[in-house]
């Protein structure tokens, strides 16, 4: 254990782009080297090359973008539906010390509840269509944007509130106005996980129950045995993730930016 | 997550806020209680008194929601208890097994992120991209290479707590002053004492906030796949009164994981106040 003030430097080592690249082909050749060692049952981990032919096969298909579109629709419904619910339920809680100590103990209870759960009761309310995957996408984004709501609202300046109600303003502009450029840079991080929580409860909704979306292309290849296929539907799930991710990054550094420009 | 208290008094509330604090605070007083903890209670028995009304009513169909008063009054029964308490230690059982592979896997793998630090970068963007990514679904991958038993819960849980706790751990070593460390090089202690006498208590919070979130991951991500492939604790107990059409069952036991998951929370929330 040596020099634990100054990690090992990196011009001592590989660049970050090597490792990156290095990691990547080790991966590879030992994904390869199960595959062709005969260590597992025959099938199950089929070599990259039959994955990649495989995803390529569901990239031309027309399938998969049906199935993508539904996941994606019902992600991004739920999301706004559960979004606009938090924010009002948390700028009224941000707002009332009095009504957030009657109710946020409960909605912390649920938030740290899995939501997975609750399956059966949006089954039983909303039935097996897209209906409950909405409503499923809808209760995994509110959690997350509630608590950045009200955490966002009580870091609000008060000058802000006080010049608001100075100028008269109704409660739509005080949001419009004041509250929601005020409290976006918590909002957005609320946001973003809200988003990412909306595609996977979407995601576990169609495995336990569904005919179409991604999540039941993956049971359906999974049930047949059809693994690379599965596999490569595997890669499409986290690829999609990965771009609403980087996404959702992009437009929040976008907007904090030009909150943080300097006024002329 | 705990919110930091700012009363900002009159100047914010609403009228309809005034109004309900003065009613709901007489009342509260001569009973003895909080006004705002009595009005939260108050809303909650007074959702659960509606729906028992409409389902008794017929007003909602009793094969759609369960009368509250029998999904929570069977939570009371020796059977459900039982099967509550069996579920309670299969599932935790599987949490601590997965939680102690993470803890052994992730500090040092932390530690030699933040060591070498061109691994540390390279592997930062990818370890944030699985942070948020859904893990729980390679669990169809696992189940054909090792089966569906408890091992694959295991397995698929650490998978999903493991990230975090890197992350922190690596985040921890990396904020640590290093004035405290040159002063451990002033007093002339070797390494290894300013890692563990140094480094890891300077760190501390860090990491134990990486343990609480994969913690939590690790559970949440058990009790997914549990209900998703009907087998384990918790999961299955929900999973096992849907498929069985047993309505009131199947209330029972939501309300019971719960029950089991508010208070396993408030006993993570109550450790990490006290390390911190």
């Amino acid at each position: 254990m040596s020099d634990l003030a100054s990690p090992a430097a990196e011009a001592k080592g590989p660049s970050v782009a090597t490792i990156k690249i290095a990691t990547i082909v080790v991966l590879l050749a030992a994904w390869q080297l199960i595959a062709v060692s005969g260590l597992l049952y025959k099938g199950l981990v089929p070599p990259p090359l039959a994955v990649a032919s495989a995803l390529l096969t569901e990239l031309s298909g027309a399938v998969l973008y049906r199935d993508l579109g539904i996941t994606l629709f019902t992600s991004f419904s739920g999301f706004v539906i559960g979004s606009l619910i938090a924010l009002l339920v948390g700028i009224w809680l941000g707002s009332s010390t009095f009504f957030r100590r009657a109710f946020e103990p409960y909605i912390l209870a649920l938030a740290g509840t899995p939501k997975i759960i609750f399956l059966p009761i949006l089954f039983l309310v909303f039935g097996l269509g897209v209906e409950s995957k909405i409503a499923k996408s809808a209760m995994s984004a509110f959690f997350p944007v509630v608590f950045s709501t009200i955490s966002g609202y009580l870091q609000i300046r008060l000058i802000l509130l006080r010049v608001g109600d100075s100028f008269h303003l109704r409660w739509l502009q005080k949001v419009r106005m004041i509250y929601l450029p005020a409290m976006l840079p918590s909002l957005l991080v609320g946001l973003r996980l809200g988003l990412a929580m909306s595609i996977i409860g979407v995601l576990s909704a169609e495995i336990a129950y569904s005919d179409a979306g991604l999540g039941y292309r993956l049971m359906r290849y999974s049930d047949q045995f059809q693994i690379p296929s599965m596999y490569a539907t595997i890669i499409v799930i986290f690829a999609l993730a990965s771009l609403v991710n980087a996404g959702f990054n992009h437009f929040q550094r976008s907007r904090l930016r030009y909150l943080e420009r300097p006024s002329e | 997550m705990a919110l930091a208290p700012a009363d900002r008094g009159g100047e914010t509330t609403t009228q309809i806020d005034r109004a309900g604090v003065l009613s709901a605070r007489r009342l509260a007083a001569s009973l003895g209680f909080d006004a705002a903890t009595l009005l939260g209670l108050a809303t909650v028995v007074s959702l659960l008194v509606l729906i028992e009304l409409l389902v008794r009513t017929g007003a909602i169909s009793s094969l759609i929601i369960a009368l509250p008063s029998e999904a929570i009054g069977a939570i009371f029964h020796g059977e459900t208890l039982l099967k509550l308490a069996q579920a309670t230690k299969l599932t935790f059982g599987m949490v601590l097994a997965a939680m102690v592979a993470e803890v052994l896997i992730a500090i040092p793998a932390g530690y030699l992120l933040y060591r070498y630090k061109a691994f540390g970068k390279a592997y930062e963007g990818w370890l944030a991209s699985l942070f948020a990514a859904p893990i729980f679904l390679l669990y169809p991958l696992f189940m054909v290479i090792f089966g569906r038993n408890n091992f694959t819960l295991i397995f698929m849980g650490m998978a999903a707590g493991i990230i975090p706790i890197i992350v922190h751990v690596r985040l921890a070593f990396m904020s640590v002053p290093s004035t405290l460390i040159k002063v451990g090089r002033s007093f002339h202690v070797s390494e290894r004492t300013i890692f563990w006498k140094i480094m890891v208590p300077a760190g501390a919070k860090t990491i134990f906030t990486g343990i609480r979130l994969g913690l939590i991951y690790t559970l949440i991500n058990i009790i997914a796949i549990e209900y998703l492939v009907d087998a384990g604790g918790l999961g299955r107990m929900v999973s096992d009164s849907y498929f069985r059409f047993d309505i009131t069952g199947t209330y029972t036991a939501i309300i019971a994981v719960t029950l089991v998951s508010v208070v396993f929370n408030i006993i993570v929330n109550r450790i990490e106040k006290l390390v911190r």
